[in-house]
């Protein structure tokens, strides 16, 4: 066997030392270097093939290559497509691409920039805040890009600066496509912006596999839908191919591929609600979504105070910046994604729903009240809004009166897991899978929530043990509770779809032009909630009761349509057993006020979730805020509401919550 | 103190071969003096790769004061761990132009497939080392199996190029042990007959490589158009080239991936064709040394790990200046100490440093 794969070994037996275990190094490395040769006349050949080439390439052809590399350069050059428009629901648009001319740089052909810049602004305007841009983008791209220091010429400052141009080398007026936010600060959260691509994003695109894509391409979206859906609006780069002259100029184009514009994205929101959602908050911080129950299409998505997305676009210049970053009103903050707030009462329904569907609570078992709730054994006192007390509550009173008492009782008598396990099926203390990205997850507090988050070496056991007192915190949804407005919002259009949840998102359809192709996103209903109907029906109509004879009637009185709905204040600063006065209280500790409604009752168009930061009372500042809304979509008249009362000037009626 | 200094000299240069030593300054030297023209001579891109070149010399110096039976005990687990690397990449890798070569480990990443292509050799030449004297038929299948297991690897990252060199680097090793003539014959036959077969089980990307090779004109936007770009550099360079910091090709942004794969058109852009003979001569002597040193080698690991150290530094020269001139097609491979690159360099170093070793310890072992 030996004999066929010639081994030194049986090379060795060939030549007669067969049979022996005998070495020759010799004889081995004689048949070695023999190998070697051989690999050695491969070598040869092969640079000797190189050489040839080289001569064929610089001898015999370099007439013809020189003249190529001389006289006729090919140069392909990228066309970048057109980005997607993006319009609301109803085709009104809300970003789409502008053709205007820019002034660029570029910073690597030009020796002194600063005298450059200074009889640049000779020419055309070049105010502070374009100097400082300008300088910011330096810094923050490669040597060799062009870099535009004015956006948006005039036409006569193009003809002034053409007339001029034999004085400037590296500096060129180029004509692109800027992204254009006609509604500037609305929907500014939703809608998010594009900026210059840096050197993460290009790590992205690389991991897209769009590397090609994106040559010529100088902007990504960075926040919003604008980022979500990137690649559908991004579209396909096409390719010409020119000749150029010595000098680097392209001559005649001699083939071209057109790109292909990126896709048209239709939000479900209305931006008429949007834009009228965002006024009733007035100066106030907050957040309110608005929910189509039947599909999960958000209507309305707004987080106040917002940001001028057009400042971004260019490279947003420092001052500006600034003051967005540092902002106490924190105007960058997505606080319907991102913001985890205390639900306050607004937690009691669904905890009323989960009593009914495990057969914890029926709807008529009722309670005596008597103003507060003492742990067996314990001398705290946790307390009611009402010092005496609700006197006998069944649950349709527990939730029209919002009697705290009620819930501190099933809290006690419930395990918290399977509270978290319930609320889970809602979609509190998880993403909802909203079309945006860096959604949080917010707290529902499980035994097993508290030992990760105390988990640290800075704690002891005894932080990481779940404790009664827990449980009733977590009851009147307080303690470690914490839910986004659009979590609330997306289970009170669960409850008023009767218990079939869809995922929450923006857009609608993804229109791709060249193909005519439309997609639909989220159109399935993801999951129902274990509820028989009989069980929902007693939530909806004690909700129906809310607005009708409880804490939030004097926010509907009056409205055309049978609204259902609930009031919520969370604390964010613990009083100590002394009594609530806002006007005592610096603005930023005072109340979240809540509010969760849908309408009309019967058959649910919209649901939504209002939270107004540091506002007082639900029923005052919250709830004439969805009136509004609610008014807008369902009757198209605003003047028939009440406006939104001030916290500080409290009207007694309205401060049972 | 002179005399300390002496003895200091003598113990850094006593396991330094000279001759090896100058070839490979005088490549380095012309890969800075290209980098500098190719990085529009970018100070922070040749004093970075300044720096690589100061951790590969002391990564050389390093091995080749190790002797070669101590390579020979590291050959084992080397290879391991490069193979537990791979599944790693392939597991948890980092994908990066589409391909997942890389590896994070906290700090940095590296790419495994680096590590193995000189894991490899080194396995192999141990290998045959250990049963020297009884090699038979099963060796060689076994060998076989020991290059299948990371050429498939690194295959399915997918990176072909590299696979190839994998298969490459073992098959010099297989052919230096011996392996018959007949069976190198009949693979290369059925190679060519499984051609069709092989074909299919292409990426769509390689097979469009293929193809450019065949005709450029076919994919101008991709790797069509760096070899009709490479080409008009490197003929318009004429015999004597454009001079140093003169190709058009290069400073007017004609020429892709200029300061790795392709700075070998920059190098022929601007030295022209004595530029490239008087490279093509320091390549020669620098595999007439390797050859003479394996050659002389006393131990089989040592013979056939200097052996296959030379012929893969032959490869990546002549796949390298081939694709670039268009003789061969295209594949993601650097020109030995000319291209920017530390991980590379790195590499080489140390296989420059294996050289040494078997060099430097050959009469040692030799009693």
């Amino acid at each position: 066997m030996a004999r066929r794969f010639h081994g030194f070994r049986s090379r060795r037996a060939d030549n007669g030392f067969g049979g022996h275990e005998v070495r020759n190094p010799e004889r081995e490395q004689f048949w070695f270097r023999r190998r070697l040769a051989v690999a050695g006349v491969v070598v040869l050949a092969a640079f000797g093939t190189l050489v040839a080439r080289f001569v064929y390439l610089q001898v015999t052809q370099h007439d013809h290559y020189r003249t190529l590399a001389e006289s006729n350069r090919i140069a392909v050059v990228p066309i970048p497509p057109n980005r997607g428009v993006i319009t609301d629901r109803n085709g009104v648009v809300l970003a789409q691409s502008d053709s205007a001319y820019t002034l660029e740089i570029q910073p690597s052909r030009v020796k002194d920039l600063d005298r450059v810049i200074d009889e640049l602004a000779g020419i055309v305007e070049v105010t502070q805040r374009d100097r400082k841009r300008f300088r910011k983008l330096m810094e923050e791209s490669k040597n060799f890009e062009s870099l535009p220091l004015r956006t948006r010429l005039s036409d006569e400052e193009v003809a002034r600066f053409a007339v001029n141009r034999y004085r400037f080398p590296g500096v060129e007026i180029k004509a692109r496509l800027f992204r254009n936010y006609p509604f500037g600060e609305v929907g500014s959260h939703f809608l998010g912006h594009i900026g210059r691509i840096n050197d993460r994003d290009l790590e992205k695109i690389a991991e897209w596999e769009a590397t090609a894509n994106y040559k010529g391409t100088d902007y990504i979206g960075k926040l919003g839908v604008e980022f979500t859906y990137e690649r559908d609006l991004h579209g396909t780069t096409g390719v010409e191919e020119v000749e150029v002259d010595a000098g680097g100029r392209a001559v005649r184009t001699l083939s071209r591929v057109p790109p292909v514009a990126g896709s048209n994205l239709r939000l479900s929101i209305d931006i008429r609600l949007q834009q009228a959602a965002e006024a009733a908050f007035g100066e106030r911080r907050g957040a309110l979504v608005a929910i189509d129950p039947a599909t999960g299409e958000v209507l309305a998505f707004v987080s106040r105070p917002g940001f001028d997305p057009n400042l971004f676009v260019d490279g947003i210049d420092p001052a500006s910046w600034k003051e967005l970053n540092e902002s106490p009103d924190r105007p960058m903050l997505n606080r319907p994604l991102k913001g985890a707030y205390p639900p306050g009462s607004t937690i009691k329904p669904f905890l009323a729903l989960g009593a009914l569907a495990s057969g914890r609570r029926t709807a008529a078992q009722s309670i005596a009240d008597p103003g507060y709730f003492q742990i067996p054994g314990h001398s705290h006192r946790f307390r009611d809004d009402k010092p005496g007390g609700h006197g006998s509550v069944d649950m349709y009173k527990s939730i029209v009166v919002s009697c705290d008492t009620y819930y501190y009782v099933l809290a006690s008598e419930t395990d918290i897991d399977d509270t978290h396990a319930w609320m889970a099926t809602l979609g509190f203390g998880q993403q909802t899978g909203v079309d945006l990205e860096g959604e949080s997850t917010g707290v529902m507090p499980s035994r097993e929530w508290k030992r990760k988050r105390f988990s640290g070496p800075n704690y002891r056991d005894d932080h990481r043990k779940w404790y009664l007192g827990d449980s009733i915190s977590a009851g009147i949804g307080q303690g470690y509770t914490a839910f986004t407005p659009l979590q609330l919002a997306h289970a009170t259009a669960t409850v008023a779809n009767d218990g079939v949840a869809f995922r929450p998102h923006l857009v609608k359809q993804v229109e791709n032009l060249r193909t005519g192709e439309v997609r639909r996103i989220a159109a399935e209903s993801t999951h129902a909630l274990a509820v028989s109907p009989e069980h929902i029906a007693v939530i909806k109509s004690a909700l129906v009761g809310v607005n009708k004879e409880g804490t939030s009637r004097r926010a509907f009185e009056g409205a055309k349509y049978v609204a259902a709905g609930k009031t919520g204040t969370a604390q964010v600063y613990s009083l100590k057993g002394e009594k609530y006065d806002a006007s005592k209280i610096d603005e930023r500790l005072r109340d979240h006020a809540w509010f969760m409604a849908y309408a009309p009752a019967d058959r649910p168009r919209i649901a939504l979730a209002v939270l107004v930061e540091n506002g007082g009372f639900g029923a005052q500042a919250a709830a004439p805020i969805a009136r509004q809304v609610l008014d807008y979509f369902l009757v198209g008249d605003q003047a028939a509401s009440p406006a939104p009362l001030a916290p500080g000037a409290p009207d007694p009626d309205d401060q049972s919550d | 103190m002179l005399e300390f200094a002496a003895r200091f000299w003598e113990f850094l240069v006593r396991r330094i071969d000279r001759f090896l030593f100058g070839i490979v300054m005088a490549l380095v030297a012309v890969g800075f003096v290209t980098l500098f023209s190719a990085a529009d001579q970018s100070v922070a891109r040749v004093s970075n790769q300044l720096a690589s070149l100061a951790v590969a010399l002391v990564a050389m110096w390093v091995v080749a004061n190790i002797p070669p039976q101590t390579l020979a005990r590291a050959a084992v687990p080397l290879y391991v761990l490069a193979v537990v690397l791979l599944v790693g990449v392939a597991l948890f890798g980092v994908v990066v132009n589409g391909s997942r070569r890389w590896l994070n480990i906290g700090i940095t990443r590296i790419q495994p497939s680096e590590l193995m292509k000189i894991a490899l050799p080194l396995m192999l030449a141990w290998y045959f080392q250990r049963f020297e004297g009884r090699i038979g038929w099963k060796d060689f299948v076994f060998a076989t199996v020991l290059i299948a297991i990371p050429a498939i690897l690194v295959k399915r990252q997918p990176d072909l190029g590299t696979a190839l060199l994998l298969i490459a680097s073992g098959f010099f090793v297989l052919y230096l042990a011996g392996l018959s003539w007949k069976i190198i014959v009949g693979m290369v036959a059925a190679v060519a007959a499984a051609a069709p077969v092989l074909w299919n089980l292409l990426h769509d990307y390689q097979r469009r490589r293929i193809l450019t090779f065949i005709d450029p004109t076919q994919d101008p936007l991709g790797a069509g158009y760096h070899t009709t770009q490479a080409s008009i550099a490197i003929g318009s360079g004429g015999v004597v080239g454009k001079g140093w910091l003169n190709g058009t090709q290069t400073h007017l942004d004609f020429l892709p991936e200029r300061h790795t794969d392709f700075i070998f058109a920059v190098y022929g852009e601007e030295f022209g064709l004595i530029g490239n003979v008087l490279l093509i001569f320091l390549y020669l002597l620098l595999v007439g040394r390797g050859m003479m040193i394996a050659a002389d080698a006393s131990t089989l690991f040592g013979r056939l790990m200097a052996g296959a150290v030379t012929l893969m530094l032959f490869t990546y020269a002549f796949v390298n200046m081939g694709m670039v001139s268009g003789v061969l097609p295209v594949v993601g491979v650097p020109l030995p100490f000319i291209s920017y690159g530390g991980t590379a360099l790195l590499s080489l170093f140390i296989g420059i440093g294996i050289l040494m070793s078997v060099q430097a310890h050959r009469k040692l072992v030799h009693s």
